[in-house]
């Protein structure tokens, strides 16, 4: 905190932050390792995002070869996996770990850092036009403390026990017990560590996110004029505050349990004939706690791509968006509901059935907001000026997903199928497309379509579209077989199924799935060689490359720290203006007043001339 | 570090204030996790039921009045009364420690009547007075910290009417731990 009079020398000091833009030449740690500058922060949060997105997808590929190819020998991963792999075969608890692992690394460090991390750092300010986010400091500590985070569970894959292994929702008993299973010795207890550090890493973040764009606004920017990117990030980082530190809480009680000898989630339990002290704790407790984050966090990571997803359509389709208070509104209405609906992951705990319909009611609710946005979505293509971008494949692309994967929603939100379907593939197909694949496709329409801004250079269109096109086929090819073998009653998280009568029938369609599994992951290779070599040799972007309306496009290709080199251009009009009729170009930014635009205005927008 | 907070921006609060009461916002979510675990806990039976350690009554008094002085020293700042602000930020640390102290012996006092953190004996409803009792001393000595550093600031002469920004997030914070320890007590006292 600056010790100066604030309240009287904060004018002077920004006079002198507009004239020279770098009045002290900051050495290389200052600006690329712990810059407080609100890019180069969404840039770290992107790259650490990659790295773990491939590590994610690496172990979701190490266990779908167990899966396609059950009873074949793998000595060839001996070299990467060591004694994991034991003649040839998996360790079956190895496999839990995988799957644990695979879960935490994507929910958490990819699309929850990863997405809101990067775009939330990098589109707030320059979208609603700050400097910087509120506290540059603490943004540069969320990162860091993310980054320790990241570390922490890094090494927890390396421990000769394994990383956690009781699946990313850490239920106890199983996660509380280090007799129980390998993975919860030392390697859930880092996992805890790792994740206490990240929800703290999360809060400081979503703390500055809603401050800015509370306080910071430009002049004109009222909170209608915002992009619907900005509402969406702005959504997210409130259901963050108000989820995490729920999950920092049954995180604490489980430690306490683990390490200290409570009895908050254990009662009962006896290993090998020994019954353990612990009496008197309720395993379904935690599972509240852990859902009442867990429920919203979907949506923090679906949100943010809603949100780049309409700005993208609406610029590449050359047309407003369609019903943007509606767009608000529904997003204000899934993160309300987000809140209300935890317990339909627990229809099979044995809850009250009058409680498990009221839950249920709730979540069908949900429907009606999706599909207003689905709605505008589609009616914001309709008739469009299409301009296939590869971000814009990307967020076709999400739309489709989220429709096919939303649909299934509707039918596991009812707590009478839930009871066959709960714990099946199912499960596995519904979320991995509707909040897996959608919030990547979000991601990936994110990255092309900013990345100019980024690094000043473009992306290779045409490495996009073969991504995107390899991506979208495989994404289907996976997942839609998987309802199938859901139907059927194919449990998740089965090391081995070829003893049960009643899959062995599968073996040819799970081969199929893991060949999907690996074209898709082979299929990111082309992004990351396109995304480095773009930033090095890629062709040098314009200064308004998509003629996009909102306010990142008139700073500079290469904007230094503080963003605009003058002052902070002015609002004038929402961010929507495409193809209005009478206007002389297809675009017209949000900083072009009114009285600019006499042909183009209309009626009720005359009195603002 | 408030370089890039521009004149021309909307809101009317500060916004380190308003990232405040959004850290505020979340440790409420934390306590709210806790007191509702507690509640679906308890319903649940098989609950240890004891009393509350007399301390408890001490340190609310205690915490009253250390929220008293500061909210004093807040005025006596905004009247540029110094020597009178260093007082009652001394005061409040002295209140803030002792009840600090407090709360280690109603632990004390715990044990004794063999209520217990954790191992064979315990029971969660033991548990959870710990849990609450130390997740809300952890956030008091957070307190003391800042506490400290503005008591610091104040020496140096920073702190007066033209500078009651740390001053003012002072006070809010204290007061907001004063007040999650009122609400806990009074929790305590219904559900027990």
């Amino acid at each position: 905190m600056s010790s100066t009079d604030i309240a009287i020398h904060q004018t002077d000091m920004h006079h002198g932050h507009d004239e020279h833009e770098h009045h002290h030449d900051q050495n290389f740690f200052e600006k690329y390792i712990f810059s407080l500058d609100h890019k180069v922060i969404a840039k770290q949060y992107l790259f650490m995002g990659i790295a773990w997105a491939f590590i994610g997808g690496f172990m979701s590929i190490l266990f779908r070869l167990q899966l396609g190819w059950p009873e074949a020998t793998f000595t060839f991963l001996e070299p990467i996996l060591g004694q994991w792999v034991q003649n040839g075969k998996l360790d079956p608890e190895f496999y839990l770990a995988l799957v644990t692992m695979h879960g935490t690394i994507m929910v958490f460090f990819v699309l929850t850092a990863g997405l809101s991390g990067t775009f939330s750092n990098f589109l707030i300010p320059l979208q609603i036009g700050a400097r910087d986010m509120a506290s540059g400091f603490m943004n540069m500590l969320s990162f860091w403390i993310f980054f320790l985070a990241s570390v922490i569970m890094f090494i927890s894959i390396f421990l000769e026990t394994g990383p956690a292994a009781g699946g990313w929702t850490i239920y106890p008993p199983l996660s509380a017990l280090p007799q129980a299973i390998k993975g919860s010795g030392t390697g859930m207890t880092m996992w805890l560590i790792s994740m206490a550090l990240f929800i703290v890493s999360q809060l400081l973040g979503g703390v500055n996110y809603i401050t800015t764009v509370i306080n910071l606004r430009t002049r004109g920017m009222s909170m209608t004029k915002l992009p619907l990117t900005i509402w969406a990030f702005f959504l997210t980082a409130i259901l963050g505050l108000l989820s995490f530190p729920v999950l920092l809480s049954a995180a604490l009680l489980l430690i306490f349990d683990r390490s200290f000898g409570t009895s908050f989630f254990l009662s009962d339990i006896y290993i090998a004939g020994e019954a353990l002290s612990q009496t008197g704790g309720s395993a379904i407790l935690f599972q509240h706690l852990f859902w009442f984050l867990g429920h919203p966090e979907v949506y923090i990571v679906i949100l943010p791509a809603f949100g780049l997803v309409s700005e993208v359509i609406a610029t590449n389709a050359r047309k407003p968006i369609f019903g943007y208070r509606a767009m608000i509104g529904s997003m204000l209405g899934i993160a309300v509901l987000s809140f209300v609906v935890w317990a339909h992951h627990m229809f099979v705990t044995g809850m009250n059935p009058f409680l498990g319909s009221v839950f249920m009611f709730l979540t069908l609710i949900i429907a009606v907001p999706s599909a207003v946005k689905v709605f505008n979505w589609l009616a914001t293509l309709w008739r469009g000026n299409i301009r296939f971008t590869a971000a814009m494949l990307f967020a076709i692309g999400f739309v489709s997903l989220f429709i096919s994967g939303g649909l299934t929603g509707i039918i596991l939100g009812n707590s009478a199928l839930d009871i066959q379907l709960h714990d099946t593939y199912f499960v596995v197909a519904h979320f991995h497309l509707v909040m897996g694949a959608a919030a990547f496709f979000g991601m990936f329409c994110g990255v092309y379509h900013w990345f100019p801004k980024m690094f000043g250079r473009m992306m290779d269109e045409k490495l996009g579209f073969v991504h995107f096109w390899l991506t979208f086929i495989a994404v289907y090819l996976v997942f839609m077989p998987m309802h199938y073998v859901g139907i059927a009653g194919f449990p998740r998280r089965y090391y081995n199924w070829t003893g049960f009568e009643a899959f062995n029938i599968f073996t040819d369609l799970n081969t199929f799935i893991s060949i999907a599994a690996i074209l898709g992951f082979a299929a990111q290779f082309i992004f990351l060689f396109n995304f480095i070599y773009s930033i090095f040799k890629g062709r040098r972007a314009t200064l308004n490359p998509w003629h996009s309306n909102t306010l990142e496009w008139t700073t500079p290709i290469n904007p230094g720290h503080g963003n605009w080199p003058g002052e902070i251009p002015a609002v004038y009009r929402w961010p929507y203006d495409y193809s209005k009729p009478g206007a002389a170009e297809d675009f017209i930014p949000q900083t072009v007043p009114f009285s600019q635009t006499q042909s183009s205005n209309l009626p009720q927008e005359r009195v603002l001339e | 570090m408030v370089a890039n907070i521009d004149n021309n921006t909307t809101g009317g609060i500060h916004p380190l204030k308003f990232s405040l009461w959004l850290i505020i916002l979340s440790i409420v979510m934390m306590f709210g996790a806790f007191t509702s675990a507690y509640i679906v806990r308890r319903a649940e039976g098989n609950w240890l039921e004891f009393d509350l350690p007399q301390m408890f009554i001490i340190n609310t008094v205690l915490i009253i009045l250390s929220s008293v002085t500061m909210q004093w020293a807040n005025n006596a700042a905004k009247k540029d009364n110094l020597s009178l602000v260093k007082i009652m930020l001394a005061l409040t640390m002295l209140l803030g420690a002792g009840f600090l102290f407090g709360q280690l012996s109603a632990w004390d006092n715990l044990v004794q009547n063999n209520v217990y953190f954790g191992g064979t004996s315990s029971n969660p409803a033991g548990s959870f007075l710990y849990v609450l009792t130390g997740v809300h001393g952890f956030h008091l000595i957070t307190g003391l910290i800042f506490l400290a550093i503005v008591l610091m600031a104040s020496f140096k002469y920073k702190v007066h009417s033209k500078n009651m920004l740390r001053l003012q997030l002072c006070t809010i914070y204290w007061h907001f731990l004063g007040g999650l320890w009122l609400y806990l007590y009074f929790f305590l006292q219904v559900n027990h």
